[in-house]
């Protein structure tokens, strides 16, 4: 997120959601949202190919068809520019690529957008009005957005919006990704991403080469790495030998699940550290038990930047062992194997694992991150709480980020194309698929499903479908359908409901007996590598 | 207008803000006023007459918590006039409430309980009718019994303005008043999402958590403050232990994003936690302990082994696969479940260690 969730949520006039079933996924966001549009008159506009619980709380519901996101978007800001709504003086100052922008945005009048899209021109009208006559507008979006084969061209169209308008900068606005889990803006900050070192500093940088080479006392590789969508299909070509695999469950929550199997299977050496024994456990080679957040302390970084204490409330159950402590033991171990392998110089300023608590470890992160050279426990201990960028030691931290400048200096407009989903329906497979989640259930229901009372409220796999295929199909009532993609194929009870469009299906992956990623399809977006798990074609029959 | 009034409580001499309520001006200058219905995150009812205070130049005592603050008011917040109607107060709603404490989950964590302890409240002086509600335990999560309820309509109040769906309302009037859900339904066939926003600030035991029954006492629990580990929000949550296990869980009042409140799964989902499914020991597949070749995509059988074993064996495997097929060999998945430092020293056994870009995790999928 650009801003944070207070500002957001009680500054906004506007908010747009796209993409983001909040209530039930950012349930506590949702709430917000909620408050604000009930408390204080804000404006919710929702763009979702579903009906999804916020959509009773919106002034305006725009139900595009799943995968339409860009032509909608840039349907919205040709409406915009056609009435002047724009905001000149920000375009002027703070942007460049406007004129590039302008003349794309042309080839996308209302009709053409309401023929693709299928939402009624007057709804764009409407919705565009708003937007372009209320201000500040907060844009909120999760991975309604980013699941597709064009996502990152929708994140652009989205950021195009805001700065058409000067959302950008200013409390109440912004562009506001909800992160999914608990700690995926920690784990993307601290480096766990194949082409950036921790804050986000490139690995084909000579310069951050040489900083973590030096601190580290190890050459570092300029070639940036695989991402998960590269790395397990890697495993079935023999280009990947070993995998450690560090509390995730590819089974549960890649796409094409029978491909995943057939992945995990050839791979030569897969370490698992889990605290459950998890539908990616009979892949593995090794399982470490490590411990769930309430055995062991540390930091969380949340959807907003903000960093804030974990703190252990119980021991470790069993022989099981805090995560980081496991990580320190095999380095140290393979630090002290003689091999010619690699030269690791234990002189080098970090190159050492010794690590007796978490907080020593946030000493080196603060000394090698920038954006997190502040964020000292001493301080988070105090009750300070701060969202990075956090400079110093007396730093406060940056509750809204590009304020009076982007971080690029100026703010690009990239124009973007609207292009059709990977997968779209036919003959053969007459129904779109999209994928998520529910309230009750959490990803790949590791967790949830061995939660008692979230198991008791949510017990089955549903597949969400609307009574006019209902009808067509010959369903009446709670019967089990099947529903059957090019890659597999799921067994699970309808939900007759209209929720969805008619001509779409909606199912989870919370339930290995019927998970939506034995049917997704694993076409990635060429530059975020996400797969198109919103979009692909099914059919679906009833179950005798 | 002017912005700021002096008024005077219990002689004291405060400034108060205009719009402010004369309970909101007390607390904020540490003066102690009781209340049952008053929850500083939700706006004021009105409704449970414990605030009352006498007001100079007011024919009858007022509600502190909804009398707007104006300049020279005069308060008493102790006079014998106050302490009496309190009582009263109290005394009427003990009159048809259970006094099971010894039993009640409540105790200790009870507002009516404790100001039934500081007035005095002996609950033999009004003897009445008193209800028999049914205990309604048909949800996975929360206990509802109206018995204990004192119709302060927090929970109403907590459903309509922090959640935001509206499922509990007041049902009937007068003595036959109770509080309901969705059309006088259960909360599981009302718009109810259970995030326990109700039970957070219910005063009594009206509403408790089912996963708490009968496993400790406040004074028993220890509290230590946390992050939720489920979505990206970083609601802040107090898990409540004893004996190793999560008694229950409430949301921690002063946290920047969530303010007290959680969701469903951060209040009711962390018993996962105690399930019998963890992993307590490491294990590792019999050919890695035998010849260390591996038939073909046939793992073969477990063995449960101590962390040596395994983890000799980890940093064997790695360091091996490493100097034979190059760094680049290996792949790292590391977690948006871990902490920071975590995500951190995986990154550092990547790049550092085995000397390969090949990390990532989820935030993709």
């Amino acid at each position: 997120m650009s801003n944070s969730i207070e500002d957001v949520t009680q500054q906004a006039k506007v908010f747009f959601v796209i993409g983001s079933n909040t209530t039930e996924q950012h349930p506590v966001i949702g709430m917000k949202i909620r408050q604000a549009v009930k408390q204080r008159d804000a404006i919710l506009i929702v763009a979702d190919p579903r009906q999804i619980p916020l959509v009773d709380f919106a002034t305006l519901h725009l139900q595009h068809k799943p995968g339409t996101d860009t032509a909608l978007l840039n349907g919205l800001m040709h409406i915009i520019l056609k009435n002047g709504w724009e905001d000149k003086a920000f375009i002027e100052e703070r942007t460049e690529g406007f004129e590039e922008f302008k003349a794309v945005i042309e080839q996308y009048p209302p009709e053409l957008v309401s023929e693709i899209t299928g939402v009624p021109e007057e709804l764009l009208y409407e919705a565009a009005q708003i937007m372009g006559t209320n201000k500040p507008m907060a844009a909120i979006w999760a991975m309604g957005i980013t699941q597709h084969i064009k996502g990152v061209y929708n994140v652009f169209a989205l950021a195009n919006l805001q700065m058409l308008l000067g959302n950008i900068g200013i409390p109440g606005g912004g562009v506001n990704p909800l992160r999914g889990q608990n700690n995926v803006q920690g784990a993307c900050d601290m480096g766990g991403l194949p082409n950036v070192y921790p804050a986000y500093q490139p690995v084909t940088s000579e310069e951050a080469a040489k900083k973590f080479a030096e601190a580290w006392g190890a050459p570092m590789s300029t070639k940036i790495g695989m991402t998960v969508t590269e790395m397990i299909p890697a495993a079935k070509e023999g280009k990947i030998k070993a995998l450690y695999i560090l509390a995730e469950d590819p089974i549960m929550s890649d796409a094409d699940t029978n491909h995943v199997r057939q992945c995990l299977e050839t791979c030569e050496f897969v370490v698992l550290q889990e605290i459950f024994y998890t539908e990616t456990a009979p892949y593995a080679d090794v399982l470490l038990p490590g411990v769930s957040f309430a055995e062991k302390s540390g930091t969380f970084t949340n959807t907003e930047r903000r960093i804030q204490l974990v703190r252990q409330a119980l021991q470790p159950l069993g022989e099981s062992r805090p995560d980081w402590q496991i990580l320190t033991e095999v380095a140290n171990r393979i630090l002290a194997i003689q091999s010619s392998g690699r030269k690791i110089d234990l002189q080098a300023p970090y190159a050492r694992w010794d690590y007796h608590q978490p907080r020593e470890i946030m000493d080196e992160i603060n000394a090698l991150a920038p954006s997190y050279a502040g964020v000292k426990y001493e301080r988070l201990e105090r009750g300070e709480t701060f969202q990075w960028p956090v400079k110093d030691e007396a730093h406060p931290g940056t509750p809204i980020l590009h304020v009076g400048k982007f971080a690029r200096g100026l703010g690009k407009f990239n124009a973007v194309e609207y292009i059709p989903a990977a997968e779209l329906p036919d003959e053969d497979y007459p129904l779109i698929l999209s994928t998520g989640r529910v309230l009750y259930h959490w990803h790949g229901g590791e967790l949830s499903r061995r939660s008692q009372g979230l198991l008791e409220i949510y017990p089955k796999p549903l597949i969400e479908i609307h009574p006019e295929d209902a009808e067509r199909l010959g369903l009446n009532g709670q019967q089990r359908v099947r529903v059957t993609s090019r890659r597999g194929s799921i067994e699970a009870e309808a939900w007759i409901t209209e929720r969805v469009l008619p001509g779409m299906v909606y199912a989870n992956f919370h339930f290995p007996e019927a998970s939506a990623n034995v049917l997704t399809h694993a076409a990635l977006d060429p530059i975020s590598k996400i797969p198109e798990f919103k979009v692909c074609a099914v059919k679906v029959e009833a179950v005798e | 207008m002017l912005e700021k009034a002096t008024i005077t409580i219990d002689g004291k001499k405060i400034q108060a803000r205009y719009g402010q309520t004369v309970l909101q001006a007390a607390r904020e200058n540490g003066i102690y006023i009781p209340v049952l219905c008053d929850h500083p995150a939700l706006p004021p009812e009105g409704a449970c007459r414990i605030c009352l205070v006498e007001i100079e130049r007011q024919r009858t005592l007022q509600p502190a918590c909804t009398f707007p603050v104006s300049e020279g008011l005069v308060i008493h917040t102790r006079s014998p006039k106050v302490i009496e109607a309190r009582k009263f107060s109290l005394e009427l709603l003990i009159s048809d409430h259970p006094l099971d404490c010894m039993t009640c989950e409540a105790t200790g964590n009870c507002l009516l309980q404790d100001l039934a302890y500081e007035y005095g409240i002996t609950g033999d002086r009004f003897q009445g009718e008193k209800h028999q509600y049914p205990i309604d335990a048909s949800n996975p999560f929360i206990v509802v019994d109206r018995n204990k309820c004192i119709l302060c309509r927090r929970c109403v109040r907590a459903c309509a303005y922090i959640n935001g769906v509206e499922a509990i309302s007041v049902f009937y009037r007068g003595f036959n008043a109770y509080i309901g859900f969705g059309a006088d339904s259960t909360m599981q066939d009302s718009p109810c999402e259970f995030c326990g926003s109700c039970v957070e600030v219910c005063p009594t035991g009206a509403l408790w958590p089912k996963m708490a029954f009968g496993r400790g006492r406040p004074y028993q629990l220890q509290k230590i403050q946390t992050v939720c580990t489920y979505c990206g929000v970083g609601c802040q949550i107090e898990l409540q232990v004893r004996d190793n296990r999560i008694v229950n869980v409430f949301g921690v009042e002063n946290a920047p994003v969530n303010h007290g409140f959680t969701c469903v799964k951060g209040r009711f989902g962390n018993d996962f936690v105690h399930h019998a499914d963890r992993l307590t020991k490491p294990r590792v597949r019999k050919y890695l302990l035998e010849s260390g070749k591996r038939d073909g995509k046939d793992r073969g059988e477990w063995v449960e082994v101590d962390w040596d074993t395994a983890l000799e064996i980890v940093s064997r495997k790695l360091v091996e696969t490493r100097d034979t097929y190059g760094s680049d060999a290996t792949g790292v998945l590391t977690s948006a479940k871990c902490t920071n430092e975590e995500n951190y020293l995986m990154n550092k056994l990547a790049r550092q260690i085995i000397g390969t870009n090949n990390i990532d995790h989820c935030a993709r999928l």
